[in-house]
This record gives structure tokens, C-alpha cells and sequence, in this order.
């Protein structure tokens, strides 16, 4: 890989830790409450029904329980009282970077936004804090009837669309942290493709976090109509505090009959955030949805990215890398609920777990009986590195009838000190051979992504090694 | 120059002690070989010598041209010059060995520098077409799958392509049949010259049958108790390990006792 390539990637950790004093027009204060609510639901100006959505949803919030009888304790240690939920500068996202206030375009233009912008994407929105700052998309995919907007502004001009679909792929009370993101979600994006348009290029979001105790809760949907393609890129970082920070998104995608979405993230929030998201698709005839999930940062996270295999032929792909160091746990799986016939699913983990690092292989596959020719492939690979990490496989396939067809293998593997004494005796340090096992246990993998993807991801996986070799 | 093994005692962490008093002098351009009956520390000296973390040196020194390597890392070693072509090549899942030699190169290189694809790849073919490797090698992950012979061949082609200032070769005869092995040791022959000095570790006369050493040294117990031409080869391999082995009772046992 030629160092231009590289130099236009410019993501990392270090270049993440950083923030500037916070100044908020617009801030609901410490503490989740109706008021809270209240507050967020007044201040975007919407309409009744999605302030009573909100306020139903934090009912459904305050009822449920956490769900530590399955998953990490490390969620009680989440003082929702001591979290700001909303704050923002402007309800109104500029379409240059000139009108971006100078220390918020200093911040992406450090994390290397507009640059590839300029180069790659053919749309970006920047989020900072609870609201985007910046939105922007090629002139020419809004003159073929692209819409690529926030949340907030895709709710306001677009309200046709918008209800039809928002919270349908993913219910309030799906479990306790969409409830919490439908009672104050704010910013996310929100993408129409309409039939029959492929978008060539990438659309990004980046989320950012610039203040301290604080809840970032966006709310993204995108719909890709009949025929259509698109490729959405999201990017995360945060400056690390001392105090935890959340963050709880909901993500649904609908691609209707023979559409294709692709959904890539790479995440790497500090090592202070909980990251709590649901992310969930439904795939309509011959549709085509892959989320490509990359778990480098944060201190928990639990994400299990799906597809609702709702149309004959639809297909569901999740390819996921989740890297624990230290201090982190990474949760994540897949979910392919097949509801057709002829449906077929693959899921693809590879965790990688070092020093005290800890990573859980979470999926569930669901084949009903009345279906025929479906199918579903199953692989997770982790790999261990030293003695002190661990890694979890709880792999739920139900599959019934005998029309359809299931495949699942699991691997769990480590770098041996055999390994890189050997690669150390070639001149490579032990960092730099850790690396190399790493990328070459998620190699395979990572030939599936976008270019510009893999790139940074082999980059910030070299970050990862050399901070755990110290 | 010349790579200096000055009174070594070594033992795997914790364990007895192995070498025990070793003392050997690899000028450049000379191929020394060291023959020995099995446990008598072979493969110990080498991993010594590399710096493998399961060892421990409890005394001596080991200087690359006037240089103390023992306090450094093993990849700082490697970038100084030393190799070692392993008795069992490691397999590494995923990375291929067209990238693996190029990451070893790169380590080489000053922060910045960024090796030339296209003058690597030249070399590369260059050396592999030498060791009759096929194409298809390069996007093979590093031993993955590979036969016995195609191991010690990378093993070969790893040396030729690092040009360490010297190289041990650690039993690099094993697992070989004989056409792989002539194939071997013509690489090796191929790498021999005034600017790298070799330590050809061998079990069997065999090996040196083609790749003809200028010296031999017999490793007994931990130390080197004979040291001749090429000659010494063929009379081990006539007369057997006991021979040596008898003629050192009397020496090793009187010095057990001054041990005391």
C-alpha cells in the first residue's frame, strides 16, 4: 500500500484525544426526566407525535430492566442521572465548512473530515455532540432525488417518508437502550435512495463527542428504494475523560425489492464510552443488505447488527472485527431473522482479545419451519493474545424444517510466543509482529471492505499493538 | 569482523545448565560447521544466540563485530545482522510471504523510508527462481501447509533476501529428502562470500557433503571439545559419536569434580 493512500486515511486514536472548551446554546441539563424530554422535543420544534413517541419511549426506558441476566454487570456502572442528554450550537446543520463555527471545523478538519470529503465520499454529515454541524452531498445525486440529510431535518422536510418508515424496523421497546435512544434521540442520518439510482461513491456521517458526561443518542434510517444501491460509512471518536461517556444509537435500514445498502462502520470511541446500539435492517425481495462492523474503541460495547430476511431471495451479510484491549469488552454479533423462502444469511465474526481484553461472539439465526431453501453460514474466529484475555461464543441458530440448510464453524486460535519470536528473528519488532498475526488473522476478512476501509483499519490495529506492547 | 562466542553458559529459564562454557569465532567469509550428539546443546546455541525468550545465559558474552548482543531484543539483533534459518520453520496463519519478507525489509529501513515494490518484487523472483520456488509462493501464508522441503527452501530464501553479515543454519539437513536437500544446500552455496559468515548445525556428515565447511567443531556436553578441517566430518560419521564422546570421559570427569 503506497503511503498516499494512507496519508488520506487520517483517523486514529491519537488524533481523537482531543477537545476543545464546550459552549452550548442549547443544553438540557444533567439527568434524564420527562422535562428532559420535554425540553429536546421543544427545542427541535417538533411535531405532537414524535414528543409523545419520546415520552412513551422513556416510559418503556424507565420500566425495563437492565439486562445483566445475559449481559456484561459493567452496564450498572452507567449513572444515568450524572448525563447530559442533549446539547447542541445551532438546530441548523451549514453546507460549507466556512460556516462551521472555527472550533468545531478545527476539530474535523484534525480528524481529517473535509479532506475526505474532497477526495472519496459523495456526501458527508458531521455530527458534534447531540447535533450535525455540517451536512453536505453532491449536487448532482440531489438533482437525481437523493435525499441525505440529519434526522432532525429529514423529520422536518420530508415527514412523508420519514413516518412511514421511523421505528418500524426497530420497535421502541425492543430492549432497554432503543427505549432510551427514542426518548432523546437527536442527529444521525437520514438517507432516501430512490428506485433504481446507485449511488457510486460513499455517503459518511462522523459522530464526535466533544463534551464530558455526555449521552449521544442519534437515529439513523435509511431506505434505499426499489433497485437502488448505496454504501454508508460511519466513523467514531471521542476524546478520552475520566468519567464514562454513552453512547446509544438506533440504526434501521430498509432496502426494499432488489436494493442493496452496504453499512460500514469503524468504531473507536475512547476507552471510556459505553457503546450501546441497535442496529437492525429489513430486506425486502431480492434485496441485499451487508453491515460491515469494525469494534476497535470504546470501554463496553453491545451491538448486534440484523437482518429481517423479509422478501423470497433476500440476502443478509454481517462481517464483523472486534478488537479488546485492556479495559474493554466488546459484545457483538449478528442477527438474521429469515421470514422467506429461498432467504440466505452469512455472518462472519473475528474477535481479537489481548492482555486483560475480553470480546463475546453474540448471534442468533432464526429459520422458521414453513420456510423452504434457506440458508444461513456461521463463522467466528477469535483469536487470543497472552494468556490473560478471553473470549465468549454464544452462537443461537434455530432452525427448523428440513428445507432449509445451516453451516457453523468457530475457531479459537492464538499468537504463540513460537510466532513472533520467529518474526522478531526476521528484524520485525514485537509490536509490529503482533500486527502482523493480527492482520493476518483478519486478512481474509478485510479483503471485503471498501479500500479506504481496510486501510485505516490495518492502521489503527498497528496503533492497538503498539499501545498494548507499550 | 567476526562473530564471537566468548565462554557462553546457558540453560532454559530456571533449568539446568546446557551450554557450559562454549567458545567459538566465525570470521566472515568462513563456513563453520558444529556436529554433535543429541543433547549436547545443537539447537540451544542457536536459540542462545538469537535471543529466544525461553533461555537464560548466566555468564559470557556473544559479540557481533566487537558488538554485546546479549542485552538486546532479538529483532535488534536480526537488524544487526544475525539469522538464524529455524530447525522448524513457524507458520504464520493469514500473512503472506511475499508481505512477511517485505515487513523483515522494511524493519531495516531508516523511520520514512519506504522500500521500492517494484525493485522487491524484482528480487524477490530473482532469489526464488535461484531456489526454484514457484510464483505462486508469494501469496501463500508464511510454512502454512508447506511440505518439509518447501519450508527449509523460504527458510533459504529468507537468508538470501535479509543478507544477514551471519547466518545459522539450524538442522537445516532435517526433513529432507535428497533432492530437496541439494536444492537447499545449493542455495546455500550461492549465498556464500567475503561478507557473511555462516554456522552450518548438523546432526549428519550428510549435509556437509554439500555444503563443505572450512572448519568443524565437535559440541559435547555444552562445549566444543574438537575443533579440524573438513576432515572431521567423515571420521565422526565412520567412527560414531562414542568415539569422541569416550575419548572425553577422563577430561569432563575430572572437571565435575574441580566443579565440587
Amino acid at each position: 500500500m503506497s503511503t498516499e493512500v494512507i496519508s488520506q486515511i487520517d483517523v486514529d486514536r491519537t488524533r481523537g484525544d482531543f477537545s476543545y472548551p464546550e459552549q452550548h446554546t442549547f443544553d438540557a441539563g444533567t439527568g434524564l426526566s420527562h422535562a428532559t424530554v420535554d425540553y429536546i422535543a421543544e427545542v427541535k420544534q417538533e411535531p405532537d407525535w414524535i414528543r409523545e413517541f419520546r415520552h412513551k419511549a422513556l416510559d418503556v426506558f424507565l420500566s425495563k430492566p437492565m439486562p445483566t441476566h445475559w449481559a456484561s454487570k459493567d452496564l450498572e456502572n452507567i449513572v444515568f442521572d450524572n448525563i447530559r442528554y442533549y446539547l447542541a450550537n445551532s438546530q441548523r446543520p451549514t453546507r460549507s465548512w466556512d460556516e462551521v463555527p472555527d472550533d468545531v471545523k478545527r476539530t474535523f478538519e484534525r480528524l481529517g473530515i473535509p479532506e475526505q470529503e474532497r477526495k472519496f465520499l459523495a456526501g458527508v454529515e458531521a455530527q458534534f455532540d447531540s447535533e450535525a454541524v455540517y451536512s453536505n452531498m453532491k449536487k448532482a445525486l440531489g438533482d437525481e432525488g437523493v435525499i441525505f440529510v440529519g434526522s432532525t431535518e429529514g423529520l422536518k422536510e420530508h415527514p412523508e417518508i420519514f413516518r412511514k418508515w421511523f421505528g418500524k424496523v426497530i420497535p421502541t421497546g425492543d430492549n432497554k437502550f432503543s427505549a432510551l435512544n427514542s426518548a432523546v434521540f437527536s442527529g444521525g442520518s437520514f438517507i432516501y435512495v430512490p428506485p433504481g439510482v446507485k449511488v457510486k461513491h460513499p455517503l459518511q456521517a462522523y459522530f464526535r463527542i466533544n463534551a464530558e458526561n455526555f449521552g449521544q443518542f442519534e437515529r439513523t434510517l435509511i431506505i434505499a428504494d426499489e433497485g437502488s444501491e448505496v454504501m454508508y460509512m460511519e466513523g467514531c471518536t471521542a476524546p478520552k475523560f475520566e468519567t464514562a461517556t454513552l453512547h446509544s444509537a438506533v440504526v434501521e435500514l430498509v432496502a426494499m425489492k432488489g436494493a442493496k445498502i452496504q453499512y460500514v462502520t469503524v468504531q473507536n470511541w475512547s476507552a471510556n464510552v459505553f457503546n450501546l446500539v441497535t442496529k437492525r435492517a429489513i430486506a425486502h425481495e431480492e434485496a441485499e443488505v451487508k453491515w460491515i462492523d469494525c469494534n476497535i474503541g470504546s470501554r463496553l460495547t453491545m451491538k448486534y447488527p440484523g437482518v429481517v430476511l423479509k422478501g423470497r431471495k433476500a440476502r443478509g451479510e454481517v462481517l464483523s472485527i472486534a478488537l479488546a484491549n485492556n479495559g474493554q469488552h466488546q459484545d457483538t454479533g449478528a442477527k438474521m431473522i429469515h421470514a422467506a423462502d429461498e432467504t440466505t444469511s452469512n455472518v462472519i465474526s473475528k474477535s481479537i482479545s489481548i492482555g486483560h481484553g475480553r470480546s463475546t461472539y453474540r448471534g442468533q439465526v432464526y429459520i422458521p419451519r414453513h420456510l423452504k431453501g434457506c440458508k444461513n453460514n456461521t463463522e467466528c474466529d477469535a483469536l487470543l493474545i497472552n494468556s490473560t484475555s478471553r473470549t465468549d461464543t454464544y452462537p443461537a441458530i434455530t432452525v427448523r424444517g428440513s428445507r432449509n440448510s445451516v453451516q457453523h464453524e468457530a475457531s479459537v486460535s492464538q499468537v504463540s510466543a513460537e510466532q513472533i519470536f520467529y518474526m522478531q528473528q526476521r528484524g520485525l519488532s514485537e509490536a509490529q509482529a503482533m500486527s502482523l498475526s493480527v492482520n493476518g488473522f483478519v486478512n481474509d476478512l478485510v479483503r471485503e471492505f471498501p479500500m479506504e476501509y481496510s486501510v485505516e483499519l490495518k492502521r489503527l490495529i498497528d496503533l492497538e499493538m503498539e499501545d498494548s506492547v507499550g | 569482523m567476526s562473530l564471537v562466542i566468548h565462554n557462553l553458559h546457558a540453560r532454559v529459564s530456571g533449568g539446568q545448565e546446557i551450554l557450559r562454557g562454549l567458545n567459538l569465532e566465525i570470521q566472515k567469509g568462513s563456513v563453520h560447521a558444529i556436529m554433535g550428539p543429541n543433547g549436547s546443546g545443537k539447537s540451544t546455541l542457536s536459540k542462545v544466540i538469537s535471543g529466544h525468550p525461553d533461555y537464560e545465559v548466566t555468564s559470557g558474552e556473544v559479540l557481533l563485530d566487537g558488538v554485546n548482543v546479549l542485552a538486546m531484543e532479538p529483532d535488534a539483533r536480526a537488524r544487526a545482522g544475525l539469522f538464524l534459518a529455524f530447525q522448524y520453520p513457524v507458520e504464520i496463519p493469514g500473512v503472506s510471504n511475499a508481505n512477511f519478507i517485505r515487513a523483515a525489509l522494511q524493519a531495516r529501513l531508516k523511520d520514512g523510508e519506504e522500500l521500492d515494490a517494484v525493485d522487491y518484487y524484482g528480487d524477490l523472483y530473482k532469489e526464488m527462481d535461484k531456489l526454484e520456488i514457484p510464483r505462486t509462493f508469494t501469496s501463500r501464508s508464511v510454512n502454512e501447509g508447506f511440505s518439509g522441503g518447501e519450508k527449509k527452501r523460504n527458510e533459504v530464501l529468507q537468508m538470501a533476501m535479509l543478507k544477514p553479515a551471519y547466518a545459522i543454519l539450524d538442522e537445516t539437513d532435517s526433513g529432507l529428502d535428497i533432492d530437496a536437500l541439494k536444492i537447499v544446500a545449493a542455495g546455500v552455496n550461492a549465498l556464500r562470500s567475503p561478507s557473511v559468515g555462516m554456522l552450518v548445525i548438523t546432526h549428519y556428515q550428510r549435509l556437509l557433503d554439500y555444503i563443505t565447511p572450512d572448519v568443524v567443531h565437535v559440541l559435547v556436553g555444552g562445549r566444543i571439545v574438537r575443533s579440524a578441517g573438513p576432515e572431521l566430518a567423515y571420521e565422526l560419521e565412520s567412527k560414531g559419536y562414542d568415539w569422541i564422546k569416550d575419548a572425553l570421559t577422563e577430561d569432563v570427569h575430572s572437571e565435575e569434580l574441580a566443579a565440587v
